[in-house]
């Protein structure tokens, strides 16, 4: 410290005099134009400053003398974005389910709006692989409570099922046959016996037997004879292998007593007629559709 | 440590104390000032050969993208076209897909293990001959020196003070550089588009902008880069003079200096003898031409890019003073070492590191023929569904659902028919066709295209042994009969 230079006795020039394992470092110069280098960015970033969004303020930030901001950066490219859809927004808008279906161009945009739409308003109940969960129908497979053609996807997505709001809504009620005490617990039990014959699985022939006579009296005219169902009126199939509150005796048992009543918004009163359609082709697509 | 400094000397009354100011002037200066070079002219086989390379080297990079290659209607005739917007890269009968961007890899891999033998060779090849920087810097000088004049002309230049002559050599001199650098950067652009089109724009005003921004870019990096800076980039930006160290050994051939003939230097005078002295005669005729500013005769040193013209100048003034050529030549640090000890001196081209990199090339080099080759002009991704990961039907039996891309390379529409393999009494489904379980599932994919197709693929329940079951897809081209595999699996419950 006292001025001494430590000289590098290979290369002649000067140390650092910071040694590690006895290696030290030359104290070689930079070159002078590394230094313009580095004033010219401290100049540039004084200018970048001022023109440029850069400190932040009290309340909000300072804007810079140009005007730049990512967040109209985003809307300009939004606004292009919904400019390039409307062209396709404007043939879905005339075009039917079925032409929508066929023609790969408008089937393409359909399906990229409509698994959008899907996500955003209908992900939360059907999942965002539309498997459904319980008492909330999985609309990949082949059953369909209101029917599964294009035109009655849409109609559901529409008109919603069960709600106040739209005098269209699909309806029906099931009786909550012991609550209602239409039938006595055994009762109850013999059908439910039946309706486990019917999808195929164990079941108890005696009681099943008593069942097939309450069945014909009390369910045959909306699940059909032979439990097919009718999706007029909603009314789901017995005879397979879909439930959509489960197929063991309990479950059935308590559908039976107490009834269930699935209820879902009216879609049309909340997202535009275009955007319906996408989800209906959409929906459709999904491997279930008619 | 003495924490009272150093014991003051006695010096008559009063103590002299024995310190240095640690800021003295002298020491302070942490930036160096840069020094200009001058390089001479010089003529030689070095140097011929260099000229070769940079005439081989600019025009490979200027007319390049004028060679049209025919390939047929609807597809660019440039040889060589980089088409971001369309993503494909073409080079004459090749054409890349970004899904095949491990060509480019490959490329990328055998350019430096190629760097790294050449090297290990001949020291900094790369560096003295066909570095970009070292072409354009080249180039530079030739406009300088027919400008200005050779060195000593330039000094005298550098000195004079400004009036109109200077004025005039000056402007001339950095309007010709602007005018290289902006042909350098005008050139690039030409990879990226159709060149005769974008010529015509570019001149009319209807380029796109990012056009002349490269084109301004490029115009900018070469004119500071290779006229202004020069071997300021070699020795303080290049990273490559100080890896280069990792690639040579002491076999490694570079420009050297012959110690053991030149030393010790003197000075030569008509008629002394050439007994008990070196060679050199200690003219810097090597010092005088190098563009580095080194002197090739303090050994190896990082500075030094390997551009020979030291070898030129020496075996000039070896021939005037009847002397064998060769005392600047290539050679290596263990010939040195041999004919110290005596021995002659010996090339050795075939060491391990070489043949190991060698061996890389060759097989990199091998694996990428063979990929080419091989190349289809169909392939097939198939991703299958994750949610759901599967969908039972009413009647029992299990689907899944797979997203099926198609790459059609070739410049034809071609139909292709679906078909798998792997569980018993599988059927398939194409979403939005007429019929979903018709179990021929046809696509037509429009030449040079991708395209994605919903594959629904559904088995009996009972034929499900496992949760998850290998199958397999098989493409088939109708009219060739070519087919392309993906394996894949089916999920069912567990």
């Amino acid at each position: 410290m006292a001025g001494q230079k430590d000289i590098d006795s290979i290369s002649g020039i000067e140390t650092t005099g910071h040694e590690w394992d006895g290696i030290k470092e030359l104290n070689n110069p930079l070159p002078r134009w590394w230094l313009w280098i580095f004033w010219a960015c401290v100049v540039w970033s004084v200018g970048y400053w001022i023109a440029y969004p850069a400190w932040p303020l009290i309340t909000g930030y300072s804007k810079g003398l140009l005007g730049y901001s990512s967040r109209a950066d985003v809307a300009a490219e939004v606004a292009a974005a919904k400019q390039d859809q409307a062209v396709f927004r404007a043939k879905l808008e005339t075009a039917s389910l079925e032409q929508i279906r066929t023609q790969s161009d408008l089937l393409e945009f359909a399906l990229a709006g409509g698994r959008s739409a899907f996500n955003v308003n209908c992900s939360q109940c059907h999942g965002s692989g539309a498997q459904g969960f319980t008492g909330y129908p999985n609309l990949n497979d082949d059953e369909w409570l209101w029917g599964g053609s294009l035109a009655d996807i849409r109609k559901t997505i529409t008109h919603g099922v069960r709600n106040d709001e739209d005098e269209d809504a699909r309806t029906s009620d099931m009786p909550a046959f012991l609550r209602d005490e239409i039938l006595t617990q055994p009762e109850v039990a013999d059908v439910a016996e039946f309706v486990l014959k019917l999808s195929g699985q164990d079941h108890d022939p005696d009681r099943a037997g008593r069942g097939a006579v309450v069945f014909a009296e009390q369910c045959e005219p909306c699940h059909g004879q032979d439990g097919g169902g009718d999706p007029e009126v909603g009314a789901p199939a017995l005879n397979n292998a879909l439930w959509l509150y489960a197929g063991d005796r309990d479950t059935i048992i308590e559908t039976v007593s107490y009834s269930r009543r699935g209820v879902m918004p009216a879609w049309g009163r909340i997202l535009d007629e275009v955007t319906v359609k996408q989800l209906a082709v959409y929906v459709h697509s999904l491997g279930g559709g008619q | 440590m003495n924490h009272q400094g150093p014991t003051p000397k006695p010096v008559g009354d009063i103590d002299r104390f024995d310190v240095k100011p640690v800021n003295k002037k002298g020491n302070r200066s942490l930036y160096k000032p840069r020094k200009r070079i001058h390089p001479k002219r010089i003529k030689g086989a070095f140097r011929n050969f260099k000229w070769l390379v940079m005439a081989v080297t600019l025009g490979i990079y200027y007319l390049t993208p004028w060679i049209r290659w025919d390939r047929g209607p609807g597809a660019p005739d440039q040889a060589v076209l980089i088409d971001f917007p369309a993503r494909r890269f073409y080079f004459f009968f090749i054409e890349i897909w970004p899904q095949e961007i491990y060509f480019i890899a490959g490329l990328l891999i055998l350019a430096g293990i190629g760097l790294f033998l050449v090297t290990s060779l001949f020291g900094r090849a790369w560096c003295g001959y066909s570095c970009p920087q070292t072409v354009w810097v080249d180039l530079f000088l030739v406009v300088e020196r027919a400008i200005e004049g050779d060195r000593s002309a330039r000094i005298r230049l550098d000195q004079a003070p400004m009036n109109a002559s200077k004025a005039a050599k000056r402007i001339a001199k950095h309007a010709i550089w602007l005018l290289i650098a902006a042909g350098t950067g005008g050139a690039w652009i030409f990879y990226y588009a159709d060149a005769p089109t974008l010529a015509i724009d570019l001149v009319t005003w209807k380029a796109p902008p990012v056009a002349y921004i490269t084109v301004a870019v490029l115009t900018f990096t070469t004119y500071t880069l290779g006229a202004l800076m020069r071997e300021q980039v070699c020795t303080y930006m290049c990273p490559w003079p100080r890896i280069q160290g990792a690639m040579m050994d002491e076999e490694s051939l570079t420009v050297t200096y012959r110690a053991d003939r030149g030393e010790p230097r003197k000075p030569f005078r008509k008629g002394e003898t050439w007994e008990n002295r070196g060679d050199c005669i200690d003219c810097n005729a090597c010092v005088v031409v190098c563009p580095m500013g080194i002197d090739i005769r303090d050994g190896q040193q990082f500075e030094c890019i390997t551009c020979s013209l030291c070898i030129d100048a020496c075996d000039e003034v070896m021939n005037r003073i009847g002397r064998p050529r060769g005392l600047i030549d290539y050679d290596s640090l263990a010939n040195a070492e041999r004919r110290a000890q005596g021995r002659t001196g010996a090339i050795r081209f075939f060491r391990l590191r070489t043949l190991i990199y060698l061996a890389i090339l060759a097989l990199v080099g091998g694996v990428m023929l063979t990929a080419l080759l091989t190349r289809s002009d169909t392939q097939i991704n198939v991703l299958r569904d994750r949610n759901p990961l599967f969908t039972r039907l009413s009647d029992g039996s299990v689907r899944n659902g797979y997203t099926f891309k198609v790459l059609n390379k070739a410049r034809a529409q071609r139909t292709f028919v679906i078909s798998a393999d792997g569980i018993d009494g599988i059927t398939l489904g194409l979403v939005g066709s007429d019929n979903l379980n018709d179990n021929t599932p046809y696509v037509t994919v429009k030449p040079d295209r991708v395209q994605s197709f919903r594959l629904l693929v559904t088995v009996p329940g009972g034929s499900l042994s496992d949760e998850s079951h290998d199958i397999r897809f098989i493409l088939e081209d109708i009219n060739t009969g070519k087919t392309a595999t993906y394996d894949s699996i089916f999920r069912g419950p567990e």
